[in-house]
């Protein structure tokens, strides 16, 4: 670990202006926000971020989960997965996203890590994670080392041929699936981006990871109201029963009516450089019957495209299979 | 002599005891090695090669040595001198080349300087900052792959180590080539990391003659005797301590570099230095399982009788080590068969060396054979307990000597009542329960039983406590309670009134913690010393105590820690503090010596542990999801000291079975030898959430020809033939036969 100063901000105006004097928000910021501090410590301690300075965000005012006035809910940034998972307003309007919450990382974690840093969580690729070997994403220009090296979890979908690296998250599958909004306040005040803006695919600046800028402070995530009548569930598939990264997973937010789905929502994990919404199996779902034949056809165009590489190749099969059970389950 | 104290009502050996330290560790007052401090502690950090294999041709350590807080950096140019240890000794040290003895690079991670600071952080900082640049770099094999195929072109042996087989009896060539029903098949069980929650740590101080090091060790006479030869100081010069360990799995037995450079830094400085080794280095310098790649080809008679065995295998073996992973250990004696052949090689790789860890050799040995039986049972159409049955022994027929006490027949059939075996239908995937698909699998398993030298004292004193002491430790299966347990059952003094004192050299000498031997080679020692003690305090109640008014020790009587006129009840006699303070005597001790059994070169019993595991998995074809639903493990390990720990021994050893059938494998990277997954998120173990539901039964048949109370060891048998166990009933579930675990999602969509 590299020795840092460390301040506490006392409202978020502190906060932002501190952060506006990195150079880059993205890998090898000079500035950094601790909140549950579990992904940006760890990573302190192996030296891939090495921030100048720590910035402490846990006293600001944003560890709220509220009812939105259109109906929706409005999370805070500090909010804790523990607690947000066990909102009865998640419990009873998003499941899936509880579900997803709980799925992730250990009890202990969860108690610390927050909704404002799950969305900026780290890949689990090995090499991101150690000083020794090249890496695009934390050198770039370095080089890959997992195309040609241990590559068993990393991305089939989104990838480019300098990065494969996986977003590790569960709660982005989830929120992506609930189409959240992030709302960012920033120098020049606040944005709100829609999740599927916020993610960057790695192309050739793997490094780049979100649309954060010096100085961005994610405050808020919005979860839009509820569809009416809509189920959701999350599926999470993994070697070993609990505390691991997905190996596969699928977020499906779905509503039928008249025999015919009206509503579908379909978002993957573990398989994507990025929390990977499914457009194409959106669209094989809408309008037709909730049957074994219409998830089949979904799966099948949600991987549609999907790189293998030499030891990930079965994600394909495993996530096809994830997305048609998660289906079923939604609907049964 | 109370010779009728295992039957008497107070027996402590075989009674369910709490752990005796249980408190201390709860309530964090147990003091681990790296707990220690002392003032002006100085801390380690070590910097690792990175690359497996070549030379060093430069270390910049300009930029470490100006980083805050600093004290000195070590290249083998000033750590000082190290001397190496003879190859006569047979120490446990797999890793004999000093640290820093040369400028060679053997494996990834290997020791090539060492950052002494004032703090961790600051260490650690500096030990980044030191800079090596490497000549005459290789490509490192760490190939999975054991070429060159097994045997030679005859098939009678691996090609790259030709001599005389491990075990040989009759023609198994012969008898092969004309079984009517024959199986062979080769069985791959990968690098395995212990990954014991505690990390490997040293904290050494030097008074400028004597060393004192708190060591994470499960040897401490035998890290004495090496540190102290290594360091080129007498022993009596060197002290280790090791009060409690986080367990070690075999990966704290033998002796590290870590260590050594530890004792260095102390001895330069003279200051007390910590070292505590990351996660990270615990993959790559501290020892692993090895690879191993086996061969088993088995031929039987149209109804089930083996007629032909034979067990070829390589295994892994760093170029820093002559460790050897027996894998062909039990199959000479686990089935009667006229014929049979057991031949090992290795196989050259550039990692760091291997080492025992939680059963070697027989660990992944009955993993290749019991899945061969499965497979054997499979192609006879029998049921593979009734295969078993079949083929049970009446001798040792590899060295045609009877079994001090083997109870494998009882161990398959009490298994298969509990678990409902005779429900399971043979058929593949024919077994539900709903949507999921069930499937039972079974194995047998056997680990060795032996003693090896031991010492320890026991001593009456005046307090009222009975003190037991020896240099043996407690790497957390249990052994200050065992030993309150044996004292309490020798002396009938309660368990709570017994002190036990272990984990220091300054002790008697005692019994390393590995091989499942400590429990056995500690019973012997201990009830010598008891009984002196006892004499000691008859004596001392004959010349003393008044009360026992011209009583002869001959007439005198010890129970219930109390002393008594033979023919009178305990509590007619004195308690034996009221005979220390009648005698005015602080304390009474008795000594006691054991030898060992392991060497016997004419043993008169073949001594071994023998059990059943039964295995129930769910398989879910529609997600790819397979988990242990239920087990149900049989143990015949001799008497049981302690039903609780016991039962506690064998259920983490079917959870480690678990995480070594569907789970853990150390991956290396072919480009720079590398472990990559060298970290506890990414090698996979099982949680508690993959614990299933374990029935536990011990036979708890005494073995008296290895001690007196009948108890042979737990520590590993647990681990033995469960990974098989697993694999036989995915086989059942998924119609999918594993040779290389561990066995992978990917290994099984293909089932559905």
């Amino acid at each position: 670990m590299e020795t840092f100063t460390f301040s506490r901000a006392a409202d978020p105006a502190e906060a932002i202006m501190a952060g506006a004097a990195a150079s880059t928000a993205q890998q090898g910021a000079e500035v950094r926000f601790v909140a549950g501090g579990t992904t940006l410590i760890d990573l302190m301690k192996l030296d891939v971020e090495t921030p100048k300075r720590v910035v402490d965000i846990n006293r600001l005012p944003l560890a709220k989960v509220e009812r939105a006035p259109d109906g929706g809910l409005k999370i805070g940034a500090l909010v804790r997965n523990s607690d947000l998972a066990h909102s009865a307003d998640v419990q009873r309007d998003y499941p899936v996203l509880s579900e997803a919450l709980l799925s992730g990382a250990s009890g202990q974690l969860r108690n610390m890590a927050t909704t404002g840093g799950n969305l900026l969580q780290r890949t689990r690729c090995i090499y991101f994670r150690n000083t020794d070997t090249p890496c695009n994403k934390r050198e770039p220009g370095s080089g890959c080392s997992a195309i040609e090296g241990f590559n068993r979890n990393l991305a089939v979908l989104g990838t480019s041929e300098q990065c494969i690296a996986s977003n590790p998250s569960d709660m982005n599958v989830a929120l992506t699936a609930l189409e959240a909004t992030i709302v960012i306040q920033g120098v020049q005040g606040e944005r709100r981006v829609p999740i599927g803006e916020f993610f960057l695919l790695p192309g050739d600046t793997p490094n780049r990871e979100t649309v954060m800028q010096p100085g961005d402070l994610i405050t808020h995530v919005l979860l839009p109201p509820p569809h009416p009548g809509a189920r959701s569930h999350y599926l999470k598939l993994r070697d070993r029963a609990s505390y691991e990264f997905a190996l596969a997973s699928a977020a499906v937010v779905l509503a039928s009516e008249g025999g015919a789905i009206r509503h579908a929502r379909v978002a993957l994990g573990g398989v994507g450089t990025r929390p990977w919404r499914s457009p194409e199996a959106e669209a094989a779902l809408l309008s037709k019957p909730a049957t074994r034949a219409t998830f089949a056809a979904a799966s099948e165009a949600a991987v549609r495209g999907a790189k293998p590489y030499s030891q990930n190749g079965f994600k394909i099969e495993l996530a096809k299979r994830c997305l048609t059970s998660a289906l079923a389950t939604a609907t049964a | 002599m109370p010779s009728d104290a295992a039957t008497a009502p107070h027996a402590a050996v075989g009674r369910a005891t709490v752990r005796v330290d249980g408190p201390l560790k709860v309530s964090g007052a147990a003091r681990y090695t790296s707990d220690f401090h002392f003032p002006g502690m100085l801390y380690a950090v070590p910097v690792g090669a990175t690359i497996a294999s070549g030379t060093i041709a430069a270390i910049d350590t300009r930029a470490a040595e100006a980083m805050p807080g600093v004290r000195k950096v070590y290249t083998r140019h000033n750590i000082g001198k190290f001397y190496r240890v003879p190859t006569s000794s047979k120490a446990l040290i797999n890793e004999r080349r000093p640290p820093l003895d040369d400028d060679a690079v053997h494996y990834y991670g290997q020791y090539i300087a060492l950052v002494v600071a004032d703090t961790f952080e600051h260490a650690t900082a500096a030990a980044r900052k030191v800079k090596a640049s490497y000549s005459a770099v290789t490509n490192p094999n760490v190939s999975t792959s054991l070429a060159p195929a097994m045997g030679d072109a005859s098939g009678k042996l691996p090609a790259n180590e030709p001599r005389q087989p491990d075990s040989e009896r009759g023609d198994p060539d012969a008898a092969f080539a004309s079984a009517s029903v024959q199986v062979d098949h080769t069985y791959n069980t990968p690098f395995e990391t212990h990954s014991s929650i505690e990390l490997h740590a040293s904290v050494a101080t030097f008074d400028g003659v004597r060393f004192t090091l708190y060591e994470t060790t499960q040897a401490v006479m035998n890290s004495r005797q090496l540190i102290a030869q290594m360091l080129g100081v007498p022993t009596e010069d060197v002290r280790i301590v090791t009060e409690f360990l986080g367990t070690g799995f075999g990966g704290k037995g033998s002796v590290w570099p870590h260590s050594l450079l530890a004792a260095a830094a102390a001895r330069d400085l003279r200051q007390p230095v910590k070292l505590v080794l990351t996660r990270e280095e615990t993959f790559e310098c501290v020892g692993h399982r090895p690879h191993t790649q086996q061969r088993i080809r088995l031929g039987a008679t149209s109804d089930g009788k083996l007629v032909s065995l034979r067990h070829d295998f390589i295994y892994s073996r760093a170029r820093l080590t002559e460790y050897r992973e027996n894998c062909g250990e039990s199959s000479s004696f686990m089935y009667s068969t006229p014929n049979l052949r057991i031949t090992s090689a290795f196989a050259g790789r550039d990692t760091g060396v291997a080492t025992t860890m939680r059963g070697p050799g027989a660990v992944p040995g009955m993993y290749a054979l019991e899945s061969a039986m499965d497979e054997l049972a499979v192609a006879l159409k029998m049921d593979p307990v009734e295969l078993r049955l079949k083929n049970e022994p009446a001798i040792d027929e590899s060295k045609n000597i009877p079994f001090s006490s083997r109870h494998l027949k009882e161990c398959l059939t009490t298994g298969a009542e509990k678990f409902g075996w005779s429900r399971r239908k043979p058929e593949i995937g024919s077994m539900r329960d709903g949507d999921v698909i069930l499937g039972w699998g079974v194995a047998a398993c056997t680990w060795m039983a032996a003693r090896i030298p031991a010492q320890a004292s026991v001593m009456f004193n005046a307090d009222g406590s009975v003190r037991v002491a020896s240099a043996t430790q407690d790497i957390g299966t249990g052994t200050y309670t065992v030993l309150a347990q044996m004292v309490s059952q020798l002396t009938g003094v309660t368990v709570d009134r017994v002190k036990v004192v272990i984990g220091d050299t300054t002790l008697p000498p005692g019994p390393f913690s590995g091989g499942s031997m400590a429990t056995a080679s500690l019973v012997p020692a201990v009830a010598q010393a008891a009984r002196e003690a006892i004499g000691r305090l008859l004596a001392a109640a004959a010349e003393g105590d008044s009360h026992f008014d011209k009583a002869s020790v001959a007439q005198l009587d010890f129970h219930q820690g109390r002393v008594h006129r033979k023919g009178q009840q305990p509590n007619e006699g004195r308690s034996f503090e009221d005979v220390l303070a009648a005698a005015r005597l602080g304390h009474v001790e008795g000594h006691g010596k054991s030898a060992g059994t392991r060497d016997e070169e004419h043993p008169a019993y073949s001594t071994h542990s023998f059990g059943a595991h039964f295995v129930e998995v769910a398989w879910q074809p529609e997600i790819a999801r397979l988990r242990v639903n239920r087990a149900v493990t049989v143990i015949d390990a001799g008497r049981i000291i302690n039903p609780l720990m016991g039962r506690n021994q064998i259920e983490g050893a079917v959870t480690m079975g678990i995480g070594m059938a569907l789970f853990e494998e150390t991956n290396y990277d072919a480009r720079n030898g590398m472990p990559v997954n060298s970290n506890l998120a990414d090698y996979i173990m099982a949680t508690h959430a993959d614990t299933p539901p374990m029935d536990v039964i011990f036979l708890d048949y005494p073995d008296t020809h290895l001690n007196e109370m009948g108890a042979r060891g737990i520590g590993e048998i647990g681990l033995a033939g469960i990974a098989a166990a697993i694999t036989n009933a995915v086989y059942h579930a998924t119609g999918v036969r594993v040779r290389d675990l561990p066995v992978h999602i990917e290994d099984l969509l293909i089932a559905a």
